[in-house]
């Protein structure tokens, strides 16, 4: 076999040895995949649930008391409490205990019946802008659906909705997914960042570096646990989803693990990064963060990346967990084929070369 | 108990949780006021750990501790102001000038207003730290960083002063002025602790303790050590062969307890009772055994019971080069700047294959920067370094295959049993297959490796991780093996049996690049480089050194001697 | 001599000053990072739609159809791309390249005429796999579909005075009139930043000593704990606050966030959780002895909850009951709470208070566990 080969080799084998083969550090790798796993699909959500509608009724009529009812069978809000009065609605949302108010005029019903228009007025808590916003989106939705028996009714024409991929648009359908990139990204960049550091720092790179062993063996070595822990960990979560959370995978499982890699590359290569312009496994710990936190705010799994300004759009190009949500979104939710996601693709690839090409270059520098 | 006394323990002592053995057992001694004790013993013997505990910073398992009455444990009140610690890392903030680490130590200790400027005063010219107030203490030498350490240990003047290791790794003059300061310290009041892994300095204090492994070996005057060995110690000089092989020798005689070379002769110890016939085993006729006054490290080996054998299993194995005389290693003009510091200025040397050399000098001094540039590990500023004919810098991996090297920490993997570092390191050096069972498993009998095999690397006891860090290093047959600090805070039998080793393989052809600052360690070496402020001051065997720094008044120095003599003072 | 205790805890106090004014890893955190974490927070984090990439499949083509297509096109947020088939269309939605599409049905124009309500005229799809943007998508969707369908009705006949709409809503925000997510997002935001940055300030500090071999000397000299935490403690509260004024100065004054409550009231609310998030820096520093393990748990006790179960994005009281719980003990759901309040709404006390008393026992507890677990001797 060819000395390199061998070489390669071994590096590899020690370095999954220290990641995977130390019992404690093994448990940090997995201990926060299961807690992440029970927390935050339940608690990412967008929906709104178990909100009280508080409905400040003057009116009292019978279309008042008809859409009272519907409303209190929505599943947005637990429950329907009545008003006394204006004071009342005042405190309640001050209190943030009311996400939405509805106020119903005097002569509601009567009007309403009598064909005249006849707005019903809706309050809400603008501290709290977008659930309440969702929260009049049910409201509206309840309402439209009410017949009022008037001709018109009949004669406004019909349309239907679908949400694809995700009917009832359940939020941890849709951090399931998302869920696989985010923990491979902290796994993979502390391995990485951390590595050299901590070799550093305990002396072990000098006798690397004295050996027959090269920087870019020495980074080829580091990358391939930061994979493996990555497959490990995206394993669980998908074993989890679909069979703890019944989220069927509707796509290719295989293409899913092809594209793992060269997502987990571009992380390694920013890790192997930030592992050379620092120097001390605290000065790495903070690079780490400083990419991280960014990087996770700005990929699309808090918010759109559609809704961000142009420019940021733009440097969102650069932001590997970025592309990879949006491949496994588009894998596991919606059956995507790898040649949907070719322009990801190789905007991980590139992120891949050049980060690996910059450390490798600062790394050779540092040594003189 | 002698009520005279400034402290004491009896049956002191310490298990730590999920350690395999106790830190300290049943430790009793005595710390007599008006003399400087010196805690004696290798890397692990629990030197700290008993100072730690006469501070009050750890409790004992067992046993009782007084300290000036109190027992330090329960009453750090009363004790804080007469107690005074230096820890290893001398307890600096390296963020902080001389005079804010000054400043926070004193105002901690209560010590204010005009007793404070007094004090100030007097500290600073002792410690002749006065030009340096507004240095930033992480940018003092190490020698500078020990005597601010000591003065900011000073303050609030204690009366029994606990020194942690605090000669280590610095230059000899500076040694010798910390010492200085000490002995000056001594009044009929007070009393100073001062642990140590040399045994050179702790012949020079008035009492020892010597601990190893958590045990007390003896306690007394140094002198009483010397005792036991009194008459049994001999040199053996004019041997027509290298110290080295006479050594190997001489070593065949059961009679002999232990060897060293020490120059040109070899100094051995005759077991109690048996007379040493060196000639009976090989060495040369004209060699004549004369006998010498015994020094404090003969006491300690006997004390230990001597190393097993002289002959080194392992060079046994290895091939014999041939004894050509060519440079291996070669330095032009070598020099490194850091920025406006220069680190290594204009280094020169040549090693011949087959030679034991030697870099000496104290920590700061640049050795260890030149030594970097020659394993390749940092690169020149300027000049030129080649080893085994090639440039390191530009070394392709074939020429790395033919170094070996170990590195002045343990610089193995920790979380890695024996085993898994060994198969890792024959797999850097693309040893596979038979040749690499072969290799792993004679460098496990060698080196007794047997029953640690899995145990991680990191919780093993400091011989064991130097023979595996010495075993990782030969593993693949080096023609070169560069060793930084090798023995640093080892025991004398560890180091012994670490030279026989290194010995054996010299003479099978391997040149060795060593560096030190451990002057007598400088004996061992076949020619030394004397590197002091990144100079070198002088090349030559340890007798032609010591031979150019004798005067008049000190016509036989010592290596350390000779080394301040060449030196001169430091700035 | 009851003024010494004082003078020892200046010099400690002044040793730490010093060594994070020599030390630019630290005021970067205190400074820099939370610039960095506002300007993302504000500028990429929106709940907001702006643009819709919205794709139209006309199988009728009659004038109707025409000029439903028209409206799409013609809304604004809406970037319309018309495509020749279904499956054209869900190709790119699976591909994300759009975020919904409108199918209009071959019937349409004929039941328009006809008034039939046979089958639905349109079919609006989005991607569901974008949740909150499938909202939007189906709500501007629907929208325009809307728009367009009176203006066909009062082709038909149906004038503006015919009730084409029996009721309808008028909706009213209080506190944020304009309801730009932004308003609500960002003071919410201020919690994350400043629990990450609380926490990274003090989590390194303490392990730091014990790394360096300062702290033996320390205990020595015989430092009380409460004089060891105390020391460490103001500094990095007044950094903190440093911290604390930048976001806000950030939010209020880059981003236009009102600020409705007293500037006392802000610092009086922001001081109390900087306490809790400082203490708990201080605790995982304190246990862990080690820098690696401590910046380790930082991450995870801190980032995470925060952005999680904080209540900042995500409504607390959507999550199930067990979570709920898990959320209050989380000290940054108060502080949301109380930050969305000051700004937006201003000195609610009906609301400041339990979220002032909730910030108040995280403090005293994070720093108070803290302290016991200080250990005055090295084990």
């Amino acid at each position: 076999m060819n000395a390199t080969v061998i070489r390669l080799l071994a590096l590899i084998k020690k370095e999954l040895q220290m990641v995977i083969g130390d019992t404690q550090s093994l448990r940090l790798l997995i201990a926060p995949v299961v807690m992440m796993l029970l927390v935050f699909p339940f608690a990412a959500t967008l929906e709104v649930k178990n909100n009280a509608l508080y409905v400040l009724d003057r009116d009292g009529g019978p279309v008042a008391t008809e859409i009272i009812e519907r409303l209190s069978h929505t599943p947005a809000f637990s429950q329907v409490r009545r008003l006394r009065g204006e004071a009342d609605m005042r405190a309640v949302i001050d209190r943030q205990d009311a996400l939405v108010v509805l106020q119903i005029g005097p002569h509601f019903s009567e009007r309403v019946l009598a064909g005249q228009p006849e707005p019903i007025q809706a309050i809400l808590d603008g501290r709290r802008s977008n659930s309440g916003q969702i929260a009049l989106g049910y409201v509206q939705s309840i309402l439209a659906g009410i017949p009022v028996g008037t001709a018109l009714d009949a004669a406004r024409p019909p349309l239907v909705v679908r949400h694809w991929y995700n009917q009832n648009l359940d939020y941890y359908r849709f951090i399931l997914p998302s869920l696989v990139a985010i923990i491979a990204t902290f796994s993979a960049l502390i391995v990485t960042a951390m590595s050299v550091a901590r070799e550093r720092e305990q002396g072990t790179l000098d006798q690397l570096l004295v050996s027959p062993l090269t920087p870019w063996m020495l980074f080829v070595g580091k990358s391939i646990p930061a994979l493996v822990v990555a497959l490990i960990q995206a394993t669980i979560i998908l074993i989890a989803s679909v069979f703890f959370y019944g989220v069927e995978f509707r796509g290719n499982v295989l293409s899913l693990y092809l594209c793992l890699v060269p997502y987990v590359l571009a992380l390694a290569g920013i890790g192997l990064f930030i592992s050379t312009v620092c120097s001390t496994q605290q000065q790495a710990f903070l690079g780490v963060f400083l990419c991280m936190m960014p990087g996770i705010l700005l990929s699309g799994f808090v918010t759109p990346i559609d809704n961000m300004p142009e420019i940021l759009q733009t440097l969102t190009w650069a932001n590997p967990i970025r592309h990879f949500i949006a491949i496994a979104k588009g894998i596991y939710l919606k059956a995507s084929l790898v040649s949907d996601f070719t322009d990801n693709l190789i905007a991980l690839g590139c992120i891949a070369v050049v980060t690996a090409s910059v450390s490798l270059a600062l790394f050779q520098r540092r040594l003189s | 108990m002698n009520s005279g006394a400034v402290a004491s323990t009896t049956a002191l002592s310490k298990q730590f949780p999920g350690a395999s053995r106790a830190a300290l057992s049943e430790v009793s001694l005595e710390i007599r006021p008006g003399v400087v004790t010196g805690l004696v013993g290798p890397d692990g013997a629990g030197k700290t750990t008993l100072l730690r505990i006469l501070a009050g910073l750890l409790l004992p398992t067992a046993g009782t501790v007084r300290v000036l009455g109190s027992d330090p444990g329960q009453d750090m009140e009363t004790l804080r102001s007469s107690l005074g610690y230096m820890p290893q890392k001398f307890g600096l903030y390296e963020d902080l000038t001389v005079a804010e680490n000054l400043n926070l130590y004193a105002e901690l200790k209560g010590l204010r207003g005009k007793a404070r400027a007094e004090t100030f005063e007097r500290l600073l010219t002792f410690t002749d730290l006065a030009r340096f107030t507004k240095r930033l203490a992480g940018q003092l030498s190490g020698g500078m960083k020990q005597k601010l350490g000591l003065a900011c240990t000073l303050l609030g003047t204690p009366k029994i002063l606990l020194l942690d290791e605090p000669g280590v790794g610095v230059d000899p003059v500076s040694r010798r002025e910390l010492w200085q300061m000490v002995r000056e310290l001594i009044t009929e009041g007070n009393a100073v602790v001062w642990s140590t892994a040399y045994l050179d300095e702790a012949e020079a204090c008035d009492d020892v303790v010597l601990l190893s492994e958590g045990n007390v070996l003896f306690k007394g005057p140094p002198r009483s050590l010397h005792a036991r060995v009194e008459g049994r110690v001999f040199l053996l000089d004019g041997a027509s062969e290298s110290p080295r092989a006479t050594l190997r020798k001489a070593r065949r005689d059961p009679a002999s307890l232990d060897g060293v070379v020490q120059g040109k002769s070899v100094r051995l110890i005759a077991r109690a009772g048996a007379t040493l016939e060196p000639t009976r085993h090989g060495v040369s006729s004209e060699a004549l055994l004369r006998r010498v006054a015994p020094r404090f490290e003969d006491g300690f080996i006997d004390l230990l019971g001597g190393v097993s054998s002289a002959e080194s299993a392992l060079a046994q194995a290895l091939a014999e080069r041939p004894r050509d005389g060519r440079v291996v290693i070669e330095t032009r003009a070598l020099t490194k700047k850091f920025g406006d510091f220069v680190a290594a200025d204009s280094i020169s040397l040549e090693v011949q294959r087959g030679e034991v050399f030697g870099l000496l000098g104290p920590n700061g001094a640049g050795k260890s920067t030149t030594f970097k540039m020659l394993c390749g590990l940092l690169a020149p500023t300027s000049g030129e370094a080649e080893v085994a004919g090639v440039d390191l810098r530009r070394g392709r991996a074939a020429a790395r295959q033919r170094l070996g090297y170990m590195a002045q920490k343990f610089s193995l993997y920790g979380h890695l049993s024996i085993a898994q570092n060994l198969e890792f390191f024959a797999g850097a050096y693309a040893l596979t297959g038979k040749t690499k069972k072969e290799a792993i498993e004679r460098l496990v009998a060698v080196f007794e490796f047997g029953h640690y095999l899995d145990t991680k690397a990191g919780e093993l006891p400091l011989g064991l991780k130097q023979r595996l860090a010495l075993a990782a290093a030969v593993l693949h047959g080096p023609e070169i093996l560069f060793l930084d600090e090798p023995t640093s805070g080892v025991d004398p039998l560890t180091r012994r049996e670490f030279w026989t080793h290194i010995n054996g393989i010299v003479e099978r052809g391997v040149t060795v690049l060593v560096t030190t600052h451990f002057m007598d360690e400088a004996e061992y070496c076949d020619r030394i480089a004397l590197i002091s402020q990144g100079k070198t001051l002088a090349i030559g065997t340890p007798d032609e050194l010591k031979a150019q720094a004798a005067t008049a008044e000190l016509p036989y120095p010592t290596m350390e001697e000779a080394f301040i003599g060449l030196v001169g003072r430091p700035s | 001599m009851s003024a010494a205790p004082l003078f020892r805890l200046a010099a400690l106090i002044k040793k730490e000053l010093l060594q994070i004014l020599r030390d630019p890893s630290t005021l970067i955190i205190a400074t820099l990072f939370p610039v960095l974490l506002m300007l993302i927070f504000g500028s990429g984090i929106s709940l907001d739609s702006t643009v819709v990439r919205l794709g139209v499949f006309d199988q009728d083509g009659s004038p109707p159809a025409r000029r439903l297509v028209e409206t799409y096109r013609h809304t604004p947020g809406f970037r319309v791309v018309e495509g020749k088939s279904t499956d054209e269309l869900s190709d790119l939605l699976r591909a994300g390249k759009l975020q919904g599409f409108v199918v209009l049905d071959q019937g349409l124009g004929r039941q328009v005429l006809t008034g039939s309500r046979v089958r639905p005229v349109v079919q609006i799809v989005t991607d569901g796999a974008e949740p909150n943007g499938a909202n939007f998508v189906a709500a501007y969707a629907q929208g325009a579909f809307a728009v367009w369908s009176e203006q066909e009705l009062a082709r038909r006949g149906y004038g503006p005075r015919s009730p084409a709409r029996a009721f309808s809503l008028e909706t009213r925000a209080w506190f944020n009139p304009s309801t730009k997510s932004r308003n609500s997002l960002l003071p919410g935001s201020v919690t994350l930043v400043m629990m990450v940055v609380g926490a990274l300030l003090t989590a390194l500090v303490v392990a730091r000593e014990w790394e360096r071999g300062t702290m033996e000397a320390l205990l020595t000299a015989g430092v009380s704990r409460f004089e060891l935490l105390v020391s460490k403690l103001i500094p990095y509260f007044l950094l903190g606050q440093v911290a604390f004024t930048i976001c806000v100065l950030m939010a209020h004054l880059y981003f236009d966030v009102p600020l409705r409550g007293s500037i006392g009231t802000l610092y009086l609310v922001g001081s109390t959780f900087l306490g809790g998030a400082l203490g708990m820096g201080l605790l995982i520093s304190t246990l862990m002895r080690n820098q690696y393990n401590a910046a380790q748990v930082t991450l995870n006790a801190a980032f995470l909850p925060g952005l999680m179960l904080s209540g900042f994005l995500f409504e607390i009281r959507s999550m199930p009951v067990a979570i709920q719980a898990v959320s209050s003990i989380i000290p940054a759901r108060y502080f949301v709470t109380a930050m969305q309040t000051v700004f937006q709404a201003g000195d609610v006390w009906s609301v400041l208070t339990p979220s002032l008393i909730g910030l108040g026992l995280a403090a005293v507890g994070f720093l108070g566990v803290t302290f016991f677990v200080t250990r005055r001797r090295l084990e």
